[in-house]
């Protein structure tokens, strides 16, 4: 408990910098919020009217002052662009990225784990071959592409998959909200219509996702078993009489993970911020559509509220991780 | 274990069958829209109100008076020469012509049961202009600039007096900013600050329209309700309206296609082109000319080389307007160029101009000018209208290179086009616009007028077409207003400060099961008028 406080605060510094990295930035930035949101009629006065109401005719040390000081009141601003305050926003869209962004890794892990260990166990094999080609296949193509190709397929020619319009079909109501996962939300409540249809919604683009981090998790499985294999206590392991499962999965797998863990969070991290294309394909209410957006009309609050929730989740995430490390094993302690 | 795994097999059976039907049922009444972008506020009158969020107004909200309707072509169309009764049962125009009065329906009603009266409409009208920006802007353009024009004069009668006679003052008041708010319930959720209840008002509705909005997530979608105590107007056929955010345009494409989804308002014309070559036919694509608007290319007439009116001229022989049509516009526009070199002969707006492509006159013009071997320029358009503008960009570009004009093409991202256009120094850009009331001298005033407004962004200033806007705008001889009409079009098409390239249209796309679409001005969908076999 007091080693998590201790990482806890030891992210301090970088989240203060993270603040003012990203309140600099989007202010360099050459949009000019107050002519985009002053209509499309405005006069040079009514432009300037907007960038009084804005704050945007203060100077920027005294912008800083007024944003973090409302930061620590909890007030992350306004986005322009929707009219909904920045939290209230956050709240709706993470849960969402994050959802869809589990729901792919859960899939890729599946797949993956056992496709590098059957590739390994199998070294230049035809199988070794086959799970070589598709992953590459899966990473070398974009994900909007994997996503319409997947749309074209199960959703318009075979009609399998349900359509690509969102979180939930619409004719069926979200669950009521509790913790913005709408499968663990429709659990809570009950509502086995809406878990079906959110399960429905989230396989097509979960799968594009799965299918494009396949690779790296696969590859990584399969040259971790392979060194692990090939060490001494395998060895032992085989010559104590062991069966052949059980040396590979209690004694190889187990350990063969800890690099595989070590993937999973660099592409947890990356997918979570970078699944936009496909977010805009299934038209998922994401984090990351919100925030090009917000970047394309200059609207600094979501912006900087986007970076800055996405900072907070990679402290937390490389907490879990190491946590998830001493589990696996035990020799590696927590130590600040 | 394995009881558990049959369990869960048959309720997840139960519910693929049981969805279905539920399903069917829900939808017979209700109408799926699927669009680019949703409404970023439900208050027209607020700071940055998008244009979705006007078709919000138009839906939730009344107006005292609407337009009339016409068909032109089997496209049905609202008809801007006539005001219908809308939340006023009537009108009369005072003997002076400087005022008006309008009678109330005594029976309508505000969502929450609430009767509308003359109270909250001269609070609406106030609230218009104390907002600023751009719903003050539109009361202004009818003339209706101060608080003292209007007043309540009983609980249904209502006055609006008249600074002077403008022909713009009765329109203006059936487009959607003037539209009549719950001034009961917006005061009780105003504040000291807020005294006109803008952040309440953003999320919430307080109006007495044909439509409820039962649920709204901003970049998501709003769902609509039918307000069955609706008497401003026929009760609509649709009980709900759902319209979701699809970004992408072949989702949409898909969609409508599999018969998920009923109608959508948004995607590029390639996409519509494509949709209305459907061989299924069960789909229905509707297209009407965009009144008043235009796509064009414009030009810096204050800073040199486009200072030259024959460096404009020849810029106008050089626009390949034929390949932009095809490859740009995909056919779906109307083309504004090859007419009849010289005046126009009516006074009918958007109007076809002479030019034509001619690279050897294009060049003639430019050797006289003193640029024989050209020069270079950057060309620059809107990121946020890429679908058209970028092929248009790429295509000019190519031709003028045949002049030996050498232009980079600079790509503004939208946040950046407002604050670019209102810097003027643009040297060549391509952009479209529109104006909501159909007259001429509207659409010439905003981008022509020497008081520099911001779409005037070729910095264009001449005398004669002032006067001529001016008087066209306060004309009453149908005549003398023709004349002035053609005079301000034909200074446009020998001046060049901008060329015309095509008139927009908007294009609709249905499901054949869909009918009774109609154009308004405003290019938002009126589900009041839709209905579903």
């Amino acid at each position: 408990m007091k080693l998590i406080l201790k990482r806890l605060l030891l992210a301090l510094p970088n989240l203060v910098g993270v603040i003012v990295v990203t309140f600099v930035l989007t202010r360099a930035l050459p949009g000019d919020p107050a002519a985009y949101f002053a209509g499309a009629a405005a006069t040079p006065e009514a432009v300037a009217q907007v960038r009084t109401q804005l704050g945007l005719d203060r100077p920027m040390f005294e912008q800083f002052l007024s944003y973090v000081s409302d930061l620590a009141k909890g007030d992350w601003g306004v986005s322009l662009a929707t009219g909904q305050s920045v939290i209230s926003e956050l709240k709706g869209r993470l849960p969402a990225s994050l959802e869809l962004t589990l729901f792919g890794l859960v899939l890729a892990v599946s797949v993956a784990v056992p496709l590098g260990v059957l590739a390994a166990t199998r070294p230049n094999s035809a199988w070794d071959h086959g799970v070589r080609a598709l992953t590459t296949a899966g990473v070398s193509l974009p994900t909007f592409f994997t996503g319409l190709l997947l749309v074209y397929v199960f959703y318009y020619k075979l009609g399998w998959a349900p359509s690509p319009s969102g979180r939930i079909d619409a004719f069926v109501s979200s669950p009521p909200t509790v913790t913005g996962f709408y499968i663990i939300d429709s659990l809570i409540a009950g509502d086995f219509t809406a878990l079906w249809a959110s399960i429905k919604q989230l396989i097509l683009p979960a799968g594009t996702l799965a299918l494009f981090v396949l690779a790296p998790l696969a590859r990584m499985t399969r040259a971790s078993m392979l060194g692990v294999l090939s060490s001494d206590f395998i060895r032992t392991a085989r010559a104590s009489g062991l069966t052949p499962m059980t040396v590979l999965y209690t004694y190889a797998l187990r350990n063969a993970l800890l690099p595989v863990l070590t993937t999973l969070g660099m592409v947890f991290s990356f997918l979570l911020g970078s699944n936009v294309l496909v977010e805009k394909v299934f038209a998922w209410p994401g984090i990351g559509s919100f925030a090009i957006e917000s970047l394309v009309a200059s609207d600094y609050a979501p912006v900087q509220g986007f970076v800055l929730s996405m900072a907070l989740l990679y402290v937390l995430l490389n907490l879990l991780i190491d946590l998830a490390y001493t589990w696996l094993d035990p020799r590696i302690a927590l130590e600040g | 274990m394995s009881m558990w795994k049959h369990a869960l097999f048959g309720a997840a059976v139960a519910l693929a069958v049981s969805l279905p039907a539920q399903a069917q049922d829900a939808r017979k009444e209700t109408l799926l829209v699927v669009n680019e972008t949703g409404p970023n506020s439900l208050d027209i009158h607020a700071v940055g109100a998008n244009r979705p969020s006007y078709g919000v107004a138009w839906l939730a909200y009344d107006r005292l008076m609407s337009f009339g309707r016409k068909t032109v072509n089997g496209v049905a169309y609202y008809d801007y020469t006539k005001l219908t009764p809308e939340l006023a049962e009537s009108w009369e125009i005072a003997k002076d012509g400087m005022s008006v009065t309008f009678k109330l329906r005594r029976d309508a009603k505000f969502h929450d049961g609430s009767p509308v009266t003359a109270a909250d409409v001269k609070w609406s009208y106030d609230r218009a202009l104390a907002m600023g920006g751009f719903p003050q802007f539109q009361m202004m353009a009818g003339s209706l600039e101060k608080p003292e024009q209007f007043e309540a004069v009983d609980t249904h009668t209502f006055r609006v007096k008249f600074l002077k006679k403008d022909k713009l003052s009765m329109p203006d008041m059936a487009v959607p900013v003037p539209s009549i708010y719950n001034a009961t319930l917006a005061k009780k959720n105003a504040t000291a600050q807020d005294p006109w209840a803008a952040a309440w008002l953003k999320n919430n509705t307080a109006g007495g329209g044909a439509f409820k909005v039962a649920s709204w997530k901003p970049g998501q979608e709003i769902v609509y309700e039918r307000f069955d105590d609706w008497k401003s107007g026929p009760l609509p056929k649709l009980k709900r309206v759902i319209q979701r955010e699809v970004p992408s345009a072949g989702t949409r494409r898909a969609l409508i296609e599999r018969g998920d989804a009923d109608m959508s308002f948004e995607m590029p014309p390639k996409d519509f082109a494509l949709l209305s070559q459907e061989k299924t036919g069960n789909l229905l694509v509707k297209s009407t000319p965009v009144e008043n608007a235009l796509w064009y290319i414009g030009m810096n007439v204050n800073n040199p080389p486009f200072n030259n009116v024959k460096v404009r001229q020849a810029i106008a022989y050089a626009v390949p307007y034929e390949k932009m049509f095809t490859r740009a516009f995909y056919g779906r526009a109307i083309k504004l160029w090859g007419g009849k070199p010289g005046p126009v002969a009516t006074a009918a707006w958007p109007a076809t101009h002479g030019y034509n492509t001619d690279i050897a006159k294009a060049k003639a013009l430019l050797a006289e000018a003193g640029y024989p071997n050209g020069f270079e320029t950057t060309l620059s358009f809107d990121l946020g209208q890429g679908t058209v503008s970028e092929p248009m960009a790429v295509l000019l570009q190519e031709s003028l290179a045949e002049l030996g004009i050498k232009a980079t093409i600079n790509k503004v991202p939208g946040a950046n086009w407002r604050a670019q256009m209102l810097k003027k120094d643009m040297p060549i850009f391509i952009n479209r616009f529109g104006g909501w009331l159909n007259y001429p001298e509207y659409f010439f005033f905003w981008n022509f007028h020497s008081s520099d407004p911001v779409f005037n962004t070729s910095g264009y200033k001449n005398p004669k077409m002032d006067a001529l806007i001016e008087k066209a705008r306060y004309e009453t001889d149908p005549k003398k207003y023709d004349a002035e009409v053609k005079g301000f079009i034909d200074l446009l098409h020998t001046d060049l400060p901008r060329i015309p390239v095509a008139q927009p249209v908007m294009d609709v796309v249905m499901g054949k099961h869909v009918s009774g679409y109609q154009y308004w001005f405003h290019i938002q969908p009126d589900y009041r008028l839709i209905e579903k076999q």
